[in-house]
């Protein structure tokens, strides 16, 4: 059964492994995925761990429900101090990975130490091995998973790797597996490379029994009919993500030229409908894949239509590559997209920190704040799709003084290049925000503002909000499993009721990441979507646990204090700009210059702002300085962390 | 249900590799979540984007049923399909072997043969798969619907010809 499932310590230093089972009253508190391996980070990490350094633990994992007969239980979630950020990092990824580690026997993996030479784990149906991964170091993402295959004579193998973006310990380098599923945010392919690991790869064969297979089958055909007779996925299925990206451009929420626009302007080329145009020109008209289990299929696939890589094949682009390689460099070229999109998947870096960080560098270079002698004759202006392709692969490989810079991350950066710079760094904690401009979006922006990991929108965003929903239906879908009595606002451009939106969907965010599935199934892009209210019938046809609604809310709530505690623990405090829930003061100081009637002219109120952390620390139990109330603790369970009970 | 000559369809150009058909069908038949325990497998060439679920094609002359020395395999015509009789099966594999599809799989926990049964009718694999790459369709419509398939495509690039021409 799924609770059978293993945990694995395993020390790179030593070669020792362990392996332990998870106590039921473990998975009672924490269920699994990231909310156990939040625990587990705070109990298997010293306070100021290098990032690093051998002894922060990197934990992998898949949720309790991975590879049962729920649906999309696909998400593999990655944790360790990050070496971008210095607080928690945190990443979560689709495609086969996780299914195939819980067949092989394992939920959980705590890998510490640094082994002597490159190496990678191979897990079979319970064994553990560390092989030497000389033949596969140095290789891109897909070239070594497809030589690990060859190695190990089994095409079935799944892994996940670093690429030499990894390797060269560039801070915000990405895991991987398969083409392009992506666990991009906070570094964690760093952490990879600095322990010597290239990769974990898995090829299992064992029982998954289903507690009540029956009715296990039955309900996973009436909530994949509810996740796919939902419009917004019917969308997601054709046109992928880009399709946000699109119908947020239209109204101005995306960031253009890196923080000086809100709309990108002559994107025809990089609209979601171009973008499916030349999947279907150059696919055929199916080109739509899915990961483990999942029918919304949202995952295009496409060959590169023109230019020197032309017929390179490669999956996506997701929204945060029109974003990252068309919006914020204000490039607005397809192939530029779709090149870009390719370079990062091959490379393990995160989309999102890329496009991000060259555009603030792009807006530097025109302010003169860095120059043509710094980038080596770069050119590196908004516009450029050549320099930010260049870009690309000079942080990769860390070439040239500017290049290797950024490859250690904004905050670091910005104190080489000096003046005043940082002033127009968009990120929070030390991780760039994505594409998206929260100015006339409150709640997206308090959403960006206390995100356990940084800058994220898959943390907490209420992104409901911009549908308008008449109040009573918010009030049905906000005021449950736990009631809420204060007012909530249709509209996107209010104050009102947004912490307690951003808090709700905090804790849905967490419950769907610990039971593994993803966030397309849950309250996030569509309103009519499966929550707290029809997950413990899953958990229990599934696992035969029994939970409540309202047990599962606590669990969530218990796991985001986790994280919550461990970022204190590492420094968080609520004002700082580098380790803090606020925002850059661009956010409060420069009006948006495009957009809808209802967007144009806004800023945040920082008064206003200031009053929504006040009262989403409320919600949370958290005190004015951002710190969990004694009461809270005992509520949750939680005044004797670390506990050591794994 | 009638199901008399109903045989599964695959149009792998439809599949997107999700193998949510090799979920249900482990979970229908032994009620477990195990991939290789299902009658129905995804074989991928991730590199090109293809995927091509396979299964039992339940044959006219089927070789499995012809080189099973203890007579165990049979067609069942009622359902149109090749079935095992465990009682006679003496686990030589020689069926797996012969098997042009690599359809026969071997259960190596249970120690026995398996292959797909239809569901007795109501195939899993084509009950979850919403993109229809899995269908069970009347024998004699599957050439009438492949027909119709291949002319959608020629019409489709016939009328872009039509239009670049214009």
């Amino acid at each position: 059964m799924a609770l059978n499932r293993k945990i694995a310590y395993i020390n790179l230093t030593t070669g020792d492994i362990e392996v332990k089972p998870i106590p039921l009253d473990v998975r009672r508190k924490f269920l699994g995925g990231r909310g156990l391996d939040a625990y587990l980070l705070l109990n298997h990490s010293e306070k100021g761990c290098d990032p690093l350094g051998p002894d922060n633990p990197l934990i992998v994992s898949g949720g309790i429900l991975t590879a049962t007969c729920a649906s999309a239980t696909a998400r593999t979630h990655v944790m360790a101090k990050s070496p971008l950020t210095g607080l928690l990092g945190s990443c979560n990824m689709g495609g086969f990975f996780a299914p195939e580690m819980a067949w092989a026997g394992f939920h959980h993996l705590v890998i510490k130490g640094k082994a002597e030479k490159p190496s990678y784990i191979y897990i079979h149906n319970g064994e553990i091995e560390i092989r030497d991964a000389k033949n596969i170091w140095g290789k891109t993402t897909t070239d070594a998973q497809w030589a690990i295959r060859d190695e190990l004579n089994d095409q079935e193998v799944k892994s996940l790797v670093c690429g030499p973006a990894g390797e060269n310990l560039v801070a915000f380098a990405n895991v991987m597996t398969g083409i392009k599923n992506a666990g991009g945010r906070t570094g964690m392919g760093a952490v990879m490379g600095s322990k010597n690991l290239k990769a974990i790869a898995c090829r299992g064969t064992m029982d998954i029994d289903i507690a009540h297979p029956v009715e296990a089958l039955e309900y996973n055909k009436r909530f994949i009919d509810q996740i796919t007779s939902a419009k917004v996925n019917k969308t997601q299925g054709t046109l992928g993500t880009p399709m946000i990206w699109g119908a947020t451009n239209s109204w101005g929420g995306v960031r253009t030229r890196n923080f000086q626009y809100n709309q990108c302007e002559y994107a025809d080329d990089i609209e979601p409908e171009r973008i499916d145009e030349i999947c279907e020109e150059t696919m055929g008209p199916y080109h739509m894949s899915g990961c483990f289990g999942c029918q919304v299929h949202c995952r295009a696939q496409y060959r590169i239509p023109s230019g020197p890589l032309k017929g390179k094949y490669d999956e996506g682009p997701e929204y945060t590559s029109q974003g990252a390689f068309g919006g914020e460099p204000d490039c607005t070229s397809a192939e530029t997209v779709l090149v870009g999109n390719h370079l990062v998947d091959q490379y393990g870096m995160d989309n999102l920190e890329v496009g991000s960080i060259i555009s603030w560098a792009m807006e530097l270079y025109e302010l003169g704040i860095i120059t043509s002698e710094d980038t080596d004759g770069l050119d590196l202006r908004f516009g450029n799709d050549q320099a930010l392709l260049e870009m690309v692969e000079r942080i990769c490989f860390r070439k040239g003084k500017v290049a290797d810079a950024l490859a250690n991350g904004g905050i670091q950066a910005s104190r080489i290049f000096g003046k005043n710079s940082f002033d127009y760094l968009i990120q929070v904690k030390g991780m760039s925000n994505l594409h998206s401009d929260e100015r006339a979006t409150p709640g997206l922006a308090l959403n960006i503002a206390t995100a356990s990991r940084g800058s994220d929108h898959l943390r907490s965003r209420p992104a409901i909000d911009l549908y308008h929903l008449p109040e009573e239906v918010l009030q049905k879908i906000y005021g449950n499993p736990v009631p809420y009595n204060g007012k909530l606002s249709s509209e996107h451009t209010e104050y009102v009721g947004k912490p307690w939106q951003v808090f709700w969907q905090e804790n849905c965010y967490m419950g769907v990441d610990c039971l593994g599935i993803c966030k397309y199934h849950t309250t996030f892009l569509g309103a009519t979507l499966p929550n707290f209210e029809d997950w413990p019938k899953v958990l229990y046809y599934n696992t035969g646990l029994e939970f409540t609604p309202e047990e599962l809310w606590e669990i969530a709530e218990r796991c985001n204090m986790i994280e919550r505690l461990f970022n204190l623990r590492e420094g968080l405090t609520r004002d700082d700009l580098e380790k803090g829930d606020m925002l850059n003061h661009r956010y409060f100081d420069e009006p948006t210059r495009r957009g809808a009637p209802d967007v144009v002219g806004r800023t945040i109120d920082k008064e206003k702002f200031v009053r929504m952390i006040d009262e989403f620390y409320e919600h949370k139990g958290l005190d004015k300085k951002g710190k969990p109330k004694t009461k809270t603790l005992k509520r949750l369970g939680l005044t004797n962390e670390p506990s050591h009970m794994l | 249900m009638e199901t008399k000559d109903k045989v599964l369809m695959i149009n792998p150009e439809k599949c997107t590799g999700c193998r949510l058909c090799e979920l249900v069908c482990a979970v229908k038949h032994d009620g477990a979540s195990n991939p290789s325990r299902s009658r129905i497998r995804v074989m991928k060439w991730e590199m090109d984007g293809v995927y091509i679920p396979m299964a039992c094609q339940q044959c006219q002359d089927a070789p499995c049923m012809g080189v099973c020395p203890a007579g165990a395999i049979s067609r069942n015509d009622e359902l149109n399909k090749i079935e095992v009789d465990y009682d006679k099966c003496i686990g030589c594999r020689s069926c797996v072997a012969v098997c042009p599809f690599g359809a026969m799989g071997f259960n190596s926990i249970d120690k026995k043969v398996f292959k797909c049964d239809l569901c007795d009718g109501e195939p899993q694999c084509v009950r979850f798969c919403e993109v229809q790459a899995v269908e069970y369709v009347d024998a004699d419509d599957v050439a009438i619907l492949k027909k119709k398939e291949a002319a959608k495509k020629l019409h489709a690039t016939s009328h872009k010809i039509a239009l670049k021409k214009a």
